[in-house]
């Protein structure tokens, strides 16, 4: 498969629908470029991003997670996004227990007139995540092969 | 009336689970005359050979404690998953992992080296201590199993009929299996495949301390740090209690009678994959609810903070899904290339 339709390294964006999303939108009307790495998703709200799907995505194979929402106290849900600050401290700390580095999960505020925001963020992202090795090697537990006596 | 014959196997496990068996007291009378015992090294001195001189099925039930952490406890849990008609996983360890599974935050190699390199009570002759094969009398040898990288539980293994969760199971659970055994005596019916023996509903259903309408966490305590009140919901105390998200069948022993919150040993609540993921979103979403704009991002910050090592509270006693989906797709993969060869 041509790299660009398999960039190394995937990641999953969650965008909210009323500010996020409206910024990628934006972007692409724009004519900004932004890297092929990222499968945007778009959801109600970031409140609405159970912390079960970002380790589904990991499961799946992401190397890394983007969740992206309005700014504090600006979500049209009045404190969804506060919801997906609390989730995202517990589950950073959650991962890096498990063996995934912090960096893979990140959480940023971007605003319907932020398009240009994004592009730094999808592109900090890629650059900060290409160093790293494939996350489904990272997990312990299933680092390495296992063999058995006999 | 025909024996039935039991064996009990073990993983990696603590005994506890063998000693809710003894402890059974005045209920192991009816099972005197009901069971034939094929396989227990907690009573008596059972060997492996002799299992594996039976027939296949010729064990009607077999009872696993533990996970599955050595090269060794994948070669049992084989061994009485053929010989057997009914595979139990008996205790929290064999059903999810247990506390055994804390382990798989760190690799083998990892906890190898910290015991046996790194230990302050070990000279230091570094790696030489790591010897897993040694010599007794005139070239004999001895070697031990490998320490597997994870600590999963024995479902991952080997195909599971029904789950006794509990660390150690309770009596209660006792009863609906003695049940179940003396029906299948009797008629041969069995329940159906990957029942799970104990309660249907959460924890809170079962513990009768006083909820309120809305619970509110705006500072996280730990257990040793304060003394409960008896009567109020520990969560609304502040104490990460993993009630809501556990099944019930204790009866609610340790939020009742110890005044300590639940560390779900019974496992995912009815319906649920996933109960510590479910947990952290939960206590996320209470923390300092309706504060939010006071506290801004800096006070949820320290707020969140407060809640020290989630992979040790939230999955204390079940492997994380992730680990073991990755898991199982990793042994798919390693079967279906050995088949292509």
């Amino acid at each position: 498969m041509p790299e660009i339709l398999n960039p190394k390294p995937k990641i999953v964006a969650f965008f909210c629908k009323w500010c996020s999303s409206k910024a990628a939108d934006i972007a692409g009307v724009s004519r900004m470029e932004y890297p092929p790495n990222f499968i945007p998703i778009m959801t109600p709200c970031s409140g609405r991003v159970e912390p079960e799907f970002i380790f589904d995505a990991f499961a799946e194979g992401a190397d890394g997670v983007l969740v992206a929402g309005c700014h504090l106290g600006e979500c049209h849900y009045v404190v969804g996004n506060y919801k997906t600050l609390k989730r995202m401290i517990l589950v950073k700390k959650l991962a890096k227990e498990m063996g995934i580095e912090e960096e893979r999960i990140r959480v940023e505020w971007i605003a319907t007139a932020e398009a240009k925001k994004l592009v730094t963020v999808t592109n900090d992202m890629v650059n900060k995540l290409k160093h790293l090795p494939p996350c489904s090697s990272k997990l312990k537990g299933v680092t390495q092969e296992e063999k058995t006596n006999d | 009336m025909t024996k039935i014959k039991l064996a009990v196997a073990a993983g990696s496990y603590c005994g506890g689970c063998d000693m809710s068996i003894v402890a059974l007291n005045e209920m192991l009378i009816p099972l005197e005359d009901a069971i034939d015992l094929q396989f227990w090294q907690f009573a008596a001195d059972f060997k492996l050979k002799d299992v594996e001189k039976l027939k296949d099925g010729e064990i009607d039930i077999t009872l696993f404690d533990g996970p599955i952490r050595t090269s060794e406890h994948i070669k049992t849990a084989h061994l009485f998953r053929k010989k057997s008609k009914i595979m139990i996983a008996y205790g929290s360890c064999a059903c999810f992992g247990g506390i055994p599974q804390l382990a798989n935050s760190y690799s083998a190699k990892e906890i190898l080296d910290e015991n046996y390199v790194h230990g302050y009570n070990m000279d230091d002759s570094g790696q030489n201590h790591m010897q897993p094969t040694s010599e007794y009398k005139k070239g004999r040898k001895m070697t031990l199993p490998k320490l597997l990288d994870s600590c999963l539980p024995l479902d991952t293994e080997v195909e599971v009929d029904y789950f006794v969760p509990g660390c150690p199971p309770v009596p209660g659970q006792w009863e609906t299996l003695l049940d179940i055994i003396s029906k299948f005596i009797k008629t041969g019916e069995l329940p159906p495949k990957g029942t799970v023996i104990a309660g249907n509903t959460a924890l809170c259903e079962e513990c009768g301390r006083t909820k309120p309408d809305e619970i509110v966490i705006n500072k996280f305590v730990r257990p040793y740090e304060v003394d409960p009140d008896p009567e109020i919901c520990l969560l609304a105390q502040g104490i990460i209690c993993l009630g809501p998200a556990t099944r019930s069948g204790c009866g609610a022993k340790c939020t009742l009678n110890a005044n300590v919150p639940c560390r779900g040993c019974f496992g995912p609540a009815p319906e649920v994959n996933d109960a510590g993921i479910k947990m952290l979103s939960a206590i996320a979403s209470i923390a300092g609810a309706k504060k939010e704009g006071e506290l801004g991002e800096e006070g949820l910050k320290a707020l969140m903070d407060q809640v020290v090592d989630p992979f040790g509270t939230f999955y204390r006693f079940a492997v994380p899904e992730i680990m073991k989906q990755m898991k199982m797709a990793k042994k798919q993969v390693k079967h279906v290339s050995s088949k292509s060869k």
